[in-house]
C-alpha cells in the first residue's frame, strides 16, 4: 500500500532517469572533497588537535606494547580506575601491570560490565577532521555495551588508522558494514546541551574518553 | 545606454521622488532613460501571497511592456520586485505552461537590474559624484542580500558619497519585518522584527535610515514617524542623487 | 492539532511572552553564531550542499525502488519490516511488537517521527509504559510538555524550572542544584536503572542506507547508544523519506548534518547497525517504515523537496519568525520555516494552513539549509495551493476579492491610474483623520497599530514624467 502510494506519487519521474547520485560524474557544483592532502605527521597532528577540542584527553606514545601500555596505565591513573573491561582480541602487551583487566567472556550481565570502572579498546579506523575514533564489533574493540557501560573509555589509536577525511572513513567502513559489525563513532565523550545550551560533558556514555595514539618513533 | 525605468507600482504612487532621483543620476552619468507609459506592477504582492494566477497577466503585461529590443537595461530602485522578475517570472511561467512567454522571460530577465547593481556590475561605478553630509545607516534588504546578491555593491555607492558619514547597524541581515502581506497577517511577529529593527537603527545614531527598497523603508519609517525619533528615511536612490550646493 | 485561529493567533500569544522571547533570542543567537563558525571552516560547504541536495532529491524521484532495497537488504541482515500507511497503523505496529516480547515497558530515543503520529500516548492507552530518554525529551515528558525546538525541545524551560521538576517527579532525586551538570547527573542516575533492565527500545533514524541496509542514529548524549544497544528488542520508527540510496551518501550527510544541527564538527556518537549482529545487541530487530502524509507531499513537484530535510533545525535558528514565536506557536512537532512547508503539506493541507504565511519570506532558511530546501519558494506555492483549495469558500472572501481588484487595475493602465488617485485620496484624509484607519479591523487598521501611514506625495511618478517631457 505504501509502495503504491509512493509510486503514484513520482508518476512524473521518467523510469529511465538516472537512479543515484554518481560522485565519479558529479556536476561540478557538487564535486566536494573526498581525499585528504595532509602527510601522515600532519594528519596525526590533525587528529590530536581536533580531538583535543572535544574534550578527549590525547596522550601520544610510541607505537610499541611498553610504551602504549604505560600510557594507558597513565590514563586509568589519572581517574583512579582499576576493573578495566579488556575486549577478546586485544593485544595483551598494552594492558599496564596496575590495572585488574575483566574479561566479556562469558558476556558479562549489564550491571557488571556497569559495575567495571572503565574499558580499553582498539579502533576500527580515526577521522582526522573530525577527531573522530570509530569502533566495529570485533576483536579489540569487543561488543558495543562494553565500551559503553563503562565510566571511563581508553582507546588505542594506531597512526597507521587515521584518515583525513569524513569521506575516507566511510569508503573504509563498507567491509566491516558488509560484515553486519555494528559501528559507533565517537566524537569526545557523550554532551549534552539542553539545560539552557550549556554543555555538560558525559551524559549517559562513558563521561571520560582517553585516547591513546600510537605513532612509529621518528 | 538606453536604460528602462522600472518604477515599480508602489514607487510610481507614494515615492516619486525615488524614481525621480533614479532618473536623475542615470542622466547625470550620460544615460538615456527611457519610461514605458504601459508599466503597471510586476505581480509580486498576488505571486507571494498565493494569487499566482492574478500575477500572470501582470507577467505577461511586464513581458509586453519591457519585451522590445530597444533597451540595453532595465532598471528598477526596488530589490524585491527586480528578484520577483529574475527569479519568479520564469517558475511562474513554467508553470503556466506558457512557452512563448518562457521564452519572453528568459530573453528580458537578465536585462532587469536592482539600481545599485547596475551601477556597480555593470558600469563599474562606485563614485557617482554625490553629496550627502549626514550620518546614514544602511539596512540590507532581503531580497537584495539574499536573492539578487548585492553584496556590497549598495555600501561601496554609499562610500563613494561625498560628506557622508556611514554608520553599523547591529544584525544589519536580520529581516524587518515588512514581507508584503505578513506585516498585516502576522501582524504581531511583524511588528515585534520592527522593533527590533527600528532599535538597530536608533542605536546607530544615524540621522537617515537607507535601503534599496522602499518598501522596506515604508515600514521603517512607519515606526520611525510613529515613535517621533527624528530619523528619516531616504531611498540609496535618493542619496545618490544628491549633490553639493542643493 | 493546528490552535484555533492558526499560526497568528498563537504567535500573538508567543510574541507577548517577553521571558520566551529573551530565552528564545539567546538560544537561537548562540546556535545560529557557532553554526556560521563550525561551516566557515569547511573549504567545499556549498559542494557539500549541493551533493546533499541532489541525494535526497534522486532518492526521493526513485522513492520506490531504493525503499525495495531497503526492506531486502534490512530483511537479509536479520532484521524485519514493516509498512504503516499512517501513524495508527504505525502505533498498532509498535503496539503489538511491544506486547510480543512481553514487556510492559520500553525505553525511546527522541525521534521527531514517533512525536508526530502521538506513539507514546497510543502505547500508554495499551498499557506500555514508555519513557523519553533524550534529556530534554524527559524534562518535557515529565513535565507533561511538547516540543518547542527540533534540536533543543526543551529550549523554553530555565534551569530554575527543570530543577523544580526533577525534585517532584525524579523518585530519589537527591540533592539537587540548579547547575546543567547536577540536573543532567540526576537524569543520569536514573535513566541508568532503566536502560539496564529494558527488553525493548523504540527509536528514530537519521538514515537508512538502502544498498546495505544500515541504519543511523546520530546523537550526543549516549542515550542513543544505550537504546540501540542494550534491550533485546530494538524497533525503529522511520519515515520512508529517510532512506539513502548507498552508504557513500554518508560521506556527505555526515558533514553536513553535525555542523549544522549542534555547530560540531562531529556530534559526539552516531550508531550505525545493519539487521542484527550476533553477539552485539538487540537479537530482534524491527524497521516500521512511515508514510502518514509523506506521499502527499511527494505528489507535488515543487512541494517534495520538503521531504529532503535532515532535521538540523539550522532553519529555526536563523529565522527572525520563529526567534520571536518559538516552536510551539506552529502546533506541530516541525516548528520554524521547514516546520511551515512540511506540516501542512504531510496533512495535505488539513491542518496547518495558515502556516505558508508565517514568513515575511527573507529567505535566510534558505541559505543555511544544509540540502538547499528552497523553503521560501515552497512557502509561496504552498501558499497558491491553499489559496486555490479554498477558492469558493467563505473564508478570506475580504482578501480574495482586493486581490483580484487589484489584478483587475493593474491590468490596464487607465484603471491603474484611476486606482493610484483612488489611493493617494484615501491616504489624504487618513492622514487628516487617522482614527478613520482603526474603525474597520483589517489590513489597514493592523498596520497602524505600530506604524504611520507613509505621507502622500502630491503627485505620482508618472504624472510628473509625463509633465517633464513633452
Amino acid at each position: 500500500m505504501v509502495l503504491g502510494r509512493v509510486r503514484a506519487a513520482i508518476a512524473d519521474v521518467p523510469a529511465g532517469e538516472v537512479l543515484a547520485f554518481d560522485r565519479d560524474g558529479a556536476e561540478a557544483e557538487a564535486r566536494y572533497e573526498r581525499g585528504g592532502t595532509l602527510d601522515v605527521a600532519a594528519r596525526l597532528a590533525l587528529f590530536v588537535e581536533r580531538a583535543g577540542d572535544y574534550q578527549a584527553e590525547v596522550t601520544v606514545c610510541a607505537d610499541e606494547g611498553a610504551a602504549i601500555a604505560a600510557a594507558v596505565g597513565a590514563a586509568c591513573a589519572r581517574h583512579a580506575t582499576r576493573r578495566v573491561v579488556v575486549p577478546d582480541g586485544l593485544d595483551r602487551a598494552w594492558v599496564p601491570d596496575a590495572i585488574e583487566p575483566v574479561a566479556d567472556d562469558p558476556p558479562l550481565a549489564w550491571p557488571d560490565l556497569a559495575a567495571c570502572d572503565g574499558v580499553l579498546s582498539g579502533c576500527e579506523l580515526a577521522i582526522a577532521v573530525t577527531g573522530t575514533v570509530i569502533l566495529a564489533t570485533g576483536p579489540a574493540q569487543g561488543r558495543r555495551a562494553a565500551t559503553l557501560l563503562p565510566d571511563l573509555h581508553v582507546c588505542v589509536v594506531r597512526s597507521h588508522q587515521i584518515v583525513e577525511t569524513v569521506p575516507e572513513a566511510i569508503a573504509r567502513l563498507a567491509t566491516p558494514i558488509a560484515a553486519r559489525r555494528a559501528i559507533t563513532l565517537i566524537s569526545g565523550p557523550s554532551a549534552t546541551s539542553d539545560i539552557e545550551l550549556k554543555r555538560v560533558e558525559g551524559v549517559h556514555g562513558p563521561r571520560r574518553l582517553e585516547l591513546i595514539v600510537a605513532a612509529p618513533g621518528p | 545606454m538606453r536604460v528602462g525605468l522600472f518604477i515599480t507600482c508602489l514607487g510610481d504612487t507614494l515615492f516619486p521622488a525615488t524614481g525621480r532621483a533614479t532618473v536623475a543620476v542615470l542622466e547625470r552619468l550620460g544615460h538615456t532613460v527611457v519610461f514605458p507609459a504601459e508599466q503597471t506592477c510586476c505581480g509580486q504582492m498576488h505571486a507571494n501571497s498565493g494569487y499566482e494566477e492574478e500575477a500572470l497577466p501582470l507577467v505577461r503585461g511586464f513581458a509586453r511592456c519591457f519585451g522590445g529590443d530597444d533597451l540595453d537595461a532595465i532598471v528598477a530602485p526596488s530589490g524585491s520586485c527586480v528578484a520577483m522578475v529574475r527569479d519568479h517570472y520564469p517558475r511562474l511561467a513554467a508553470e503556466a505552461g506558457d512557452a512563448a512567454l518562457a521564452e519572453a522571460v528568459a530573453a528580458l530577465s537578465p536585462r532587469v537590474f536592482e539600481l545599485c547593481e547596475f551601477l556597480v556590475g555593470e558600469l563599474g561605478l562606485e563614485d557617482v559624484g554625490a553629496f550627502f553630509p549626514h550620518r546614514v545607516v544602511y539596512h540590507p534588504s532581503c531580497h537584495g542580500l539574499r536573492m539578487l546578491r548585492l553584496d556590497e555593491a549598495p555600501l561601496r555607492l554609499l562610500g563613494g558619497v561625498g560628506g557622508i558619514e556611514l554608520r553599523e547597524l547591529g544584525e544589519a541581515e536580520t529581516c524587518c519585518g515588512f514581507g508584503g502581506t505578513f506585516a498585516v497577517k502576522n501582524a504581531d511577529v511583524s511588528a515585534a522584527m520592527l522593533a527590533d529593527k527600528v532599535r538597530a537603527v536608533l542605536d546607530s545614531g544615524a540621522e537617515v535610515c537607507t535601503a534599496t527598497d522602499s518598501s522596506c523603508l515604508m515600514h521603517i519609517d512607519g515606526a520611525l514617524r510613529r515613535q517621533r525619533t527624528g530619523v528619516r528615511t531616504v531611498h540609496v536612490a535618493e542619496i545618490l542623487a544628491a549633490v553639493e550646493g542643493r | 492539532m493546528t490552535p484555533a485561529g492558526g499560526f497568528p493567533a498563537a504567535a500573538r500569544a508567543a510574541v507577548a511572552d517577553s521571558q520566551l522571547r529573551a530565552n528564545l533570542r539567546g538560544a537561537t543567537h548562540a546556535i545560529r553564531d557557532k553554526r556560521a563558525a563550525a561551516v566557515a571552516e569547511v573549504a567545499d560547504w556549498e559542494e557539500l550542499r549541493e551533493a546533499g541536495r541532489l541525494i535526497k532529491e534522486r532518492a526521493m524521484r526513485h522513492l520506490d525502488r531504493h525503499l525495495e532495497d531497503l526492506e531486502a537488504a534490512v530483511i537479509a541482515a536479520g532484521g524485519q519490516v514493516h509498512w504503516a500507511p499512517d501513524g495508527a497503523a504505525a502505533n498498532r505496529i509498535v503496539g503489538d511488537l511491544v506486547a510480543a516480547t512481553g514487556s510492559a515497558e520500553a525505553v525511546k530515543v527522541k525521534s521527531l517521527a514517533t512525536d508526530e503520529i502521538g506513539l507514546n500516548d497510543a502505547l500508554a492507552a495499551r498499557g506500555i509504559d514508555v519513557l523519553e530518554t533524550d534529556l530534554a525529551e524527559l524534562i518535557n515528558q515529565l513535565a507533561g510538555d511538547t516540543s518547542s525546538h527540533i534540536l533543543v525541545p526543551a529550549i523554553h524551560r530555565n534551569r530554575a524550572e527543570i530543577r523544580e521538576l526533577f525534585l517532584r517527579e525524579l523518585p530519589d532525586p537527591g540533592e539537587l542544584d540548579e547547575t546543567p551538570a547536577a540536573l543532567a547527573g540526576a537524569a543520569r542516575r536514573f535513566l541508568r536503572e532503566r536502560f539496564l533492565r529494558a527488553e525493548v527500545a523504540i527509536s528514530g533514524a537519521n538514515f537508512a542506507v538502502a544498498e546495505t541496509g544500515t541504519v543511523g542514529v546520530v546523537e550526543s548524549e549516549g542515550n542513543g547508544r544505550m537504546c540501540t544497544t542494550l534491550p533485546r528488542t530494538l524497533i525503529t520508527v522511520m519515515g520512508i523519506e529517510k532512506v539513502l540510496p548507498r552508504l557513500s551518501d554518508l560521506e556527505v550527510m555526515l558533514q553536513l548534518l553535525p555542523r549544522s544541527s549542534t555547530a560540531e564538527r562531529m556530534n559526539p556518537y552516531t550508531s550505525l547497525w545493519t539487521g542484527v549482529t550476533p553477539g552485539d545487541g538487540p537479537e530482534g530487530f524491527h524497521l516500521v517504515l512511515l508514510d502518514a502524509g509523506r506521499t502527499n507531499a511527494l505528489r507535488d513537484e515543487v512541494g517534495r523537496q520538503a521531504l529532503h530535510c535532515i532535521r538540523c533545525s539550522a532553519c529555526l535558528n536563523v529565522c527572525p519568525v520563529y526567534e520571536r514565536t518559538g516552536g510551539h506557536a506552529y502546533g506541530s512537532v516541525y516548528p520554524g520555516p521547514i516546520g511551515a512547508i512540511l506540516t501542512p503539506q504531510l496533512s495535505d493541507l488539513e491542518s496547518g494552513a495558515t502556516l505558508p504565511w508565517a514568513s515575511s519570506l527573507c529567505g535566510a532558511c534558505y541559505d543555511v539549509c544544509p540540502v538547499k530546501i528552497d523553503i521560501p519558494t515552497v512557502l509561496v506555492h504552498l501558499r497558491g495551493e491553499v489559496v486555490r483549495r479554498e477558492a469558493g469558500g467563505s473564508k478570506d472572501a475580504a482578501e480574495r476579492l482586493s486581490m483580484k481588484a487589484a489584478a483587475y487595475a493593474f491590468g490596464s493602465t487607465t484603471r491603474y491610474r484611476r486606482a493610484q488617485r483612488l489611493a493617494l485620496r484615501a491616504l489624504r484624509v487618513l492622514a487628516k483623520v487617522p482614527v478613520l484607519g482603526r474603525l474597520v479591523p483589517g489590513p489597514l487598521a493592523a498596520w497602524i497599530t505600530v506604524r504611520d501611514l507613509p505621507e502622500p506625495p502630491p503627485e505620482t511618478f508618472g504624472d510628473w514624467w509625463r509633465g517633464r517631457r513633452p
